[in-house]
């Protein structure tokens, strides 16, 4: 019986011994690393504040009350010279906006354009979008953007000899010109007749769905809702026309001397900005798009035929919304990728977010801790946006599982 | 109806029936374009919407590239009376003496032309070991990895900066086309193992290990490759303890390694999530530890799917290094572009952005259609089995 004896050193035996136990062994890992990343951390942190107070500027944002005390070339919230750098860094911020939103509409045109010829049964368009893909998809961004800006806009005519069309818009070194709309008395109707049309469609809309599901009778939502949205204001405008005279007045650009006075004007900067990233960036929104086209299996459209949809509502009814969810989420990528992109903006000179924030205001005042910062959470809060946002488009139309 | 009792079935029961050809209207080119240009009034106005865009587009195109182009240099610049400028040129074409004048420059920067057989050396060798790298069919993988992830940095590093016997090259005077191919390969090499580890930490089940990784990984693809260059261009050298300095060069790689392995940890786990739980409780079955398990039996095969994906980021992230003239580094881009600011040659911008273009576009569409090809050949193998 001796050979049973000692049961508690058997116990100790078969049980696993504490350092092998699997949860304690992630605590203890965890534990390392996050003393690790803290520590170090904490050492940078911390050398960074020796460093500061040794060039004697500690860490405070009471920089951004100073006076900047240098233009922009454009802004759309009024700057001068005596604007303090909180102003300047907001002007910065609109103009990144500005850049962002013109090359994303610009972009998703041009991008499901070229993926819808890419599928083109005509052997020659889809040849030539795949060619469009394959070249702009393959060549850096910035090569592209100094291309636009430094061989192409640059090399436009002067503003004596500007090209001209229609007298109404300009383009020379300067820039694009383009007219400026003056509204006049009694525009705000015309305003408020576009809203209405808007507001009314959409009830239209609504009321023939609710129409559809109880009766199945058709109403051509579609032309009633055109002719509310187009006819109301046309109706509004010509009313307005006859009392107060016309509504909508032009200001053209006209040379004066040296330069052009009046209208709008885009810089070149900014047109090279949107030009470059938009062809790059529809490159991929067109491959996007037709693997989304792709995607939806061609008996979809075979069983939308054989229950007698028209070719339009198969394609509307049918394969568009299934193309779509497919589509979304790179697209939401693609637009991220512009708005980042967009601080390409440095390298041409057009006054955006980076350019004269993380730019010019970090070179004047050295603060690069404080400066680096508050980029950082401007870029992070913006693409969090747009993911939510577009999370949320993409539940709206993810597949319905019942 | 038609009568079928005359119809001879085959040209051999009648043989004084020639073979007739289908008609042309079903095969050949005539049927082809037919079906493919012109099947109806609207795909008819797009082909000739095309043919004339083609033709407003690609011929003045080859004349400014080619037959306008001026080629060599003239007899006096040849004879060393005077040097190349760009009234040798033509006006209305393109001027690539311009290109030839600057080629060193362009490839090298401002690295000594009596060392620049280093470069080439380098250039030779990491060419030689992708290459066998990339190409199946050649053996030694084995040998050539360890040579090329452990032995050619080395020996790249001492040929480069010089040292031990070679004169000394500050990273000041690198540029051109080679430095671009240094900022790549570096951060590309450095960011692989760096991705690797941060997606195995998204996917770990330790919350501290998992948060910390999302909180970098998410942090970096948030903001924009420029502003994370900057940071680590003006922000590193105070982070530092006081006293230390930091090459630029050194600082830009940081950056650059640590946003390619933000966006190739993603693109890794992407492949880890492909990979079934069957193999976790395989390789756990067979008591293999974490380590172990990762690295015999997971990794493998998720590198292995996520290879095309990888292969397109690293191409995004050469195309990347060209904003690294942000912090005033003299990159291939860069190096064109001031040349083209030279006295002698304003008015060669065009030029030297096309040539930079036609250069990057080279690499990057190899690289693409390397990816393809692999994407088919690994799918293939999925649809074997």
């Amino acid at each position: 019986m001796a050979d049973i004896a000692k049961p508690g050193r058997h116990d100790r035996q078969a049980a696993t011994a504490w350092w092998r136990d699997e949860r304690i062994r992630g605590l203890i890992a965890q534990a390392i690393t996050l003393l690790i990343v803290v520590g170090a951390i904490v050492f940078l942190i911390h050398n960074m504040i020796v460093n500061r107070e040794a060039q004697g500027r500690p860490f405070s944002y009471s920089f951004m009350d100073n006076i900047a005390g240098f233009p922009l070339s454009m802004s759309l919230i009024p700057v001068d010279l005596n604007s303090t750098i909180t102003r300047i860094m907001v002007a910065g911020m609109l103009n990144t906006m500005v850049a962002g939103v013109a090359s994303i509409i610009l972009a998703t045109i041009v991008g499901f354009l070229i993926g819808v010829m890419r599928l083109s049964p005509n052997y020659l368009i889809s040849r030539l979008a795949a060619v469009y893909i394959e070249v702009f998809r393959n060549i850096p961004l910035l090569v592209q953007l100094c291309f636009w800006y430094f061989g192409v806009l640059k090399l436009v005519p002067n503003q004596k000899n500007s090209l001209n069309l229609l007298d109404a818009f300009f383009l020379n070194v300067r820039g694009f010109y383009l007219p400026r709309p003056l509204p006049q008395t009694g525009f705000g109707w015309i305003i408020a007749a576009l809203a209405v049309g808007i507001v009314g469609a959409l009830l239209l809309r609504r009321w023939s769905r609710q129409r559809q599901m109880a009766t199945g009778e058709r109403f051509p939502v579609l032309w009633t809702g055109i002719a509310l949205v187009v006819g109301l204001p046309v109706l509004a405008w010509l009313a307005v026309a006859m009392i107060y005279g016309t509504p909508l007045n032009w200001e053209y650009p006209v040379l004066k001397g040296f330069n052009f006075q009046g209208g709008i004007v885009l810089l070149p900067e900014l047109t090279a900005l949107v030009i470059g990233l938009s062809i790059y960036t529809a490159a991929y929104i067109g491959e996007i798009v037709r693997g989304g086209i792709q995607a939806v299996s061609h008996g979809q459209t075979e069983a939308a035929l054989a229950l007698g949809l028209r070719r339009s509502w198969t394609l509307r009814l049918v394969i568009i919304p299934q193309a779509l969810r497919v589509i979304v989420p790179p697209l939401t990528s693609q637009y991220l990728n512009i708005l980042k992109n967009s601080t390409l903006a440095v390298f041409v000179g057009y006054p955006d977010f980076v350019s004269v924030f993380t730019g010019t205001v970090l070179n004047q005042t050295g603060r690069e801790v404080e400066v680096v910062i508050i980029t950082m959470i401007f870029y992070l809060a913006i693409s969090l946006t747009i993911s939510l946002f577009m999370n949320w488009y993409n539940k709206h139309i993810a597949l319905v599982e019942r | 109806m038609m009568d079928t009792s005359n119809v001879p079935t085959g040209p051999r029961e009648n043989p004084e029936l020639e073979e007739i050809s289908p008609p042309m209207t079903v095969v050949g080119p005539v049927a082809w374009l037919r079906a493919n240009l012109f099947s109806s009034p609207f795909n008819t106005l797009l082909t000739i919407l095309a043919v004339l865009f083609l033709a407003w587009v690609v011929p003045p195109f080859i004349r400014w590239a080619f037959i306008d182009a001026t080629w060599t240099f003239p007899q006096e610049v040849i004879e060393g009376v005077r040097g190349p400028n760009r009234g040798d040129c033509t006006a209305s074409g393109a001027c690539w003496i311009f290109i030839q004048a600057r080629i060193g420059q362009f490839l090298f920067g401002f690295y000594p032309a009596d060392e620049r057989w280093r470069v080439v050396l380098v250039f030779i060798l990491t060419f030689g070991a992708v290459t066998g790298m990339l190409i199946e069919r050649i053996p030694f993988k084995k040998q050539n990895a360890i040579f090329l992830f452990l032995i050619l940095p080395i020996l790249s590093f001492w040929l480069l900066l010089g040292g031990l016997g070679l004169e000394v090259v500050s990273t000041r005077l690198w540029g051109g086309f080679m430095l671009t191919l240094v900022i790549a390969c570096v951060g590309i090499v450095l960011a692989l193992p760096l991705g690797i580890l941060l997606a195995l930490g998204r996917r770990s089940d330790l919350p501290v290990v998992h948060l910390l990784s999302v909180m970098l990984i998410e942090f970096v693809r948030g903001v924009p490759l420029i502003t994370v260059l900057f940071m680590a261009n003006v922000m590193l050298p105070l982070f530092l303890p006081p006293g230390t300095t930091i090459d630029p060069l050194l600082r830009i790689l940081v950056g650059f390694t640590v946003f390619t392995a933000a966006y190739l940890a993603e693109v890794v786990r992407g492949g880890l999530q492909a990979i079934g739980r069957g193999q976790y409780e395989g390789a756990a079955s067979l008591g293999l530890g974490y380590w172990s398990m990762m690295r015999l039996i997971i990794l493998p095969q998720a590198l292995r799917i996520s290879i095309p994906a990888i292969v397109n980021t690293i191409n995004g992230a050469f195309m990347d290094t060209t904003l690294v003239a942000v912090v005033g580094l003299y990159d291939f881009l860069n190096i064109v572009r001031t040349g083209s600011r030279d006295a002698n040659w304003i008015g060669t911008e065009i030029d030297g952005f096309v040539f930079c273009a036609a250069i990057y576009w080279i690499c990057c569409y190899g690289m693409s259609r390397y990816s393809i090809s692999l994407e088919r050949k690994l799918d293939t193998g999925h649809k074997k089995r």
